[in-house]
């Protein structure tokens, strides 16, 4: 039955979007952390979606594929009052662009609200088919 | 007698089944919507239920049973069961990352095709009240 097979490619969606946003409020939450638990500098992580075969049909999911760490070099900030100041009196901050990193945290929201729509639709459907015939 | 009922109500029992696969499709062309490479897919509705009507009467192809979701179905991934071939999208604004799913095209069919669906359930429900009535007397 299709209509079923909406709720796992919807689901499917939601999940993905939901890691989206998660990188993203990691990425804010860390937009001014100087060092990280590996000891480096932060770096802003991005996920890559991947479309994954869902059900018998031509249902087409989301997966996450991997999260992949920006390799643009650090912002280095003059700072040598900072405990983790280099000779010179650089800081390396993350680089992490707030702007956007809002703009992904929208797309991903939007994305997801849509993905409850659908969800919702054929919920919708499926509960008008059960009432056939009466 | 059922094999009456049946065909009265195959034309639309049809059409319902295939509205519903076209939303599957058009829900798998939204959660996609932010996938790189991904080519948004529909069927052309008015083949699609010509072919249906045509093998309504066979059975449909056989088909490898599948315990995980891993599986490949054994089914062409380019056809409806039927036959009827699932067409790719024509982009009016690609995008950067290759992929062609333009939101607003693919909310508009999915209500649409939603509308459909459920105007496919009143007219059956409607049917089934005639058949009744004729039963009843």
């Amino acid at each position: 039955m299709s209509l079923f097979n909406i709720f796992n490619v919807a689901g499917s969606g939601m999940s993905a979007q939901g890691q989206r946003l998660n990188a993203v409020a990691s990425n804010i939450a860390n937009a001014d952390s100087s060092t990280s638990s590996t000891g480096q500098v932060y770096k802003a992580k991005e996920v890559v979606f991947e479309a994954v075969p869902m059900g018998p049909q031509q249902g087409t999911g989301v997966q996450v594929q991997q999260v992949v760490e920006d390799q643009s070099p650090p912002k280095m900030v003059y700072d040598p009052k900072n405990p983790q100041a280099d000779a010179k009196g650089y800081v390396a901050m993350p680089n992490v662009n707030v702007v956007e990193e809002m703009v992904n945290m929208i797309s991903a929201s939007r994305s997801y609200e849509t993905n409850v729509d659908t969800m919702n639709a054929a919920k919708t459907m499926l509960l008008k088919t059960l009432t056939l015939g009466q | 007698m059922v094999g009456k009922l049946d065909d009265a109500l195959r034309f639309q029992q049809t059409a319902l089944s295939l509205r519903a696969q076209r939303q599957e499709l058009l829900a798998s062309n939204i959660a996609n919507a932010d996938t790189p490479n991904y080519k948004a897919r529909d069927i052309d509705f008015s083949t699609a239920l010509k072919n249906a009507l045509a093998n309504s009467g066979e059975p449909s192809a056989a088909r490898l049973t599948t315990s995980a979701p891993a599986h490949l179905a054994g089914g062409n991934p380019n056809t409806l069961p039927d036959g009827t071939p699932v067409l790719y999208r024509n982009a009016t604004q690609g995008n950067v990352d290759g992929n062609t799913v333009d939101a607003d095209v693919e909310r508009n069919q999915f209500t649409d095709n939603a509308l459909r669906y459920e105007a496919g359930l009143t007219l059956i429900g409607a049917q089934i009240k005639n058949l009744l009535a004729a039963v009843q007397g």
